[in-house]
């Protein structure tokens, strides 16, 4: 049998990264990091890092790396890729941004059909402030805000970003993925994948959705985490390919 | 070539000869007349131009344009240059070269759509969140709109630092007949070596990653960048104040008014000048940097200053600073849209002397 060796992307640094125990991020981050190397696109890509647990993106990728104001990554990269179309610019962003305050430039961006690429991390909570509800969030979820589980009442329901998105014509591709598992992440790096080669051949705006564990904001074990993610919010954000023209 | 043009035009014919790559706006009045001339022009000089969902998206465009090293810029009105406050401030802690314009209204809130010049706090302190400032332009002619916006990029790329050009509404739609090639030279601008353009992100080929951020978390690094922008402010106030003089040398009372109330005064200062009557006027340019020294100079021989404004007295506060206690300063404004009347300041004037 022949041992498949595992070797650092290029696009990825030589650092200790700060996340914690148990969180997505650096699973997702190595994922953006190996399809860069893949397509071989490390010296024309510019990313654009979030406000969130992942502003830290910048430090970690070995690319060009932005940050930008909360919710306002799909406007910076629209910006840098308008003046510079042959680059290859994506978003990175997590649910308070891309799917509260930054609900604006996601559907304009969409709606324009922005040829970029967008990962959109969905873990339901906000990370770097503690972990409050987060407009994925699910019903009956109990975060830092919602002590007595989320409620449609007060707080309104789960946003299916994807799904809300797919009406969209601009939307060229749709996404989501797990990182729970050896098969999700594989089949997360091919949606991945799919969303660059997208841009790459000038076909429009993608997004890949990414359910992500944060057992810091959702005070679970990083075992309980995914598990939580497999047996429970999968039921409320099915995986797969929601659009793809 | 001599032109005939309206304040608003000259703006966006001034941006395009300054070597304007992208535009992105809102709309919103009294400055529609500029998204309309970009839209028809810019596609055909394979510019970009953009209308966006939001003047934050405009803003945060601006900011990716800019961190390309392309001349980005983007046209308000006061509501909406309030909504890019945040953009601003993070262009700012990024150090992002890019200019904004604000065509000023009536406010607060909604306001009225008449020219005014009540955003002067908001422009010369910053206007968001953390201690930073832009570099402000006043322009008070048809004319210095298209000069200063001519000039501006380059100002804005020496000292990576958004510029913002500000004047009302009145100005923005007014037209005056100027000749677009003699140089006025009220915003040379010095360079002493060549911009440098060695942190911009467009790919990182053949060179290390480049990373651009404002988040600066380790024990004393921000204040240490602070105090960097505390430098770099401290040098723009040495080299970029703008001032005109007019007859200030044995004036009794000295005017001091910017943009379109500026125009008001110098048509005072002329009329009353023929009538023997000793009135000079200061009229800033930049209002970021401020005038300070040069005011407190003249603060030394003159010792009554009336300073005229659009809004309720917010120079003011930067006269009363300059001149130090070595004078009397009076004010005379009209605040919501209103404009300042010769009539008007020639009577304060005559209770200002007797």
């Amino acid at each position: 049998m022949k041992a498949t060796k595992f070797i650092k992307p290029k696009a990825i640094k030589e650092l200790y990264h700060n996340y914690c125990p148990g969180c997505g991020h650096g699973i997702v981050h190595r994922l953006v990091a190996e399809v860069v190397d893949e397509l071989n696109i490390r010296d024309k890509t510019i990313g654009i890092a979030p406000v969130g647990c992942a502003v830290f993106a910048y430090d970690y990728w070995n690319f060009d790396v932005s940050e930008a104001p909360h919710g306002r990554p799909p406007a910076v990269a629209t910006g840098v890729k308008r003046v510079l179309p042959d680059r290859i610019v994506f978003t990175y962003q997590g649910d308070g941004d891309l799917a509260a305050i930054g609900t604006a430039e996601i559907i304009h961006a969409a709606n324009r059909s922005e040829n970029i690429t967008v990962i959109f991390v969905n873990n339901t909570v906000y990370g770097m402030t503690s972990g409050q509800m987060a407009p994925t969030t699910i019903l009956g979820q109990k975060t830092l805000t919602t002590p007595y589980g989320r409620e449609i009442y007060k707080d309104g329901y789960p946003l299916k970003v994807c799904e809300l998105l797919s009406v969209i014509e601009g939307t060229k591709y749709l996404a989501r993925g797990a990182v729970t598992n050896p098969k999700n992440v594989a089949l997360t790096k091919s949606y991945i994948k799919k969303a660059f080669v997208n841009q790459i051949e000038n076909k429009g705006f993608s997004l890949v959705e990414i359910l992500s564990m944060c057992p810091s904001g959702l005070h679970k074990s990083p075992v309980e985490s995914i598990e939580w993610i497999e047996n429970e919010l999968v039921k409320y954000f099915p995986l797969g390919v929601i659009k793809d023209v | 070539m001599k032109k005939i043009l309206q304040g608003n035009i000259a703006l966006c014919e001034g941006a395009i000869e300054g070597g304007l790559d992208a535009y992105y706006a809102y709309p919103i009045t009294p400055q529609n007349e500029i998204s309309a001339y970009f839209a028809e022009v810019l596609p055909k000089l394979d510019k970009i131009f953009l209308q966006v969902e939001s003047e934050v998206a405009a803003i945060n465009m601006v900011f990716g344009s800019a961190l390309t090293g392309k001349r980005a810029m983007t046209t308000s009105s006061s509501p909406g240059i309030s909504l890019m406050q945040e953009g601003i401030s993070y262009l700012c802690a990024c150090e992002l070269p890019c200019v904004i314009v604000n065509v000023m209204r009536g406010g607060p809130g909604l306001g009225n759509i008449s020219g005014s010049q009540q955003d002067y706090f908001q422009s010369t302190r910053g206007g968001g969140h953390g201690d930073y400032y832009t570099i402000v332009l006043a322009p008070f002619s048809v004319k210095e709109i298209y000069e200063f916006a001519k000039k501006s990029f380059l100002l804005a790329e020496k000292y990576r630092n958004p510029v913002l050009i500000i004047y009302d509404g009145y100005l923005g739609q007014m037209m005056e007949v100027f000749d677009t090639e003699t140089q006025e030279g009220k915003l040379e601008i010095k360079l002493e070596k060549d911009i440098d353009k060695s942190w911009i992100l467009d790919g990182a080929k053949n060179r290390p990653p480049r990373k651009i951020r404002s988040l600066l978390m380790a024990e004393g690094e921000l204040e240490k960048f602070n105090l960097k922008l505390k430098e770099k402010y401290d040098i723009i106030k040495e080299n970029e104040v703008r001032v005109e003089f007019y007859y200030v040398d044995d004036a009794e009372v000295c005017l001091v008014g910017y943009g379109m109330s500026a125009r008001v005064c110098l048509e005072v200062v002329n009329n009353l000048r023929e009538k023997a009557i000793k009135i000079g006027l200061i009229r800033p340019i930049t209002l970021f940097p401020f005038p300070y020294k040069e005011i407190f100079e003249i603060s030394k021989k003159v010792k009554k200053f009336l300073v005229v404004e659009m809004n309720l007295g917010q120079m003011l506060e930067d006269v009363r600073i300059a001149t130090n206690g070595n004078a009397e300063i009076f004010f005379y404004g009209r605040a919501g849209g209103s404009l300042v009347s010769a009539d008007e300041i020639i009577n304060k004037i005559k209770e200002i002397i007797n």
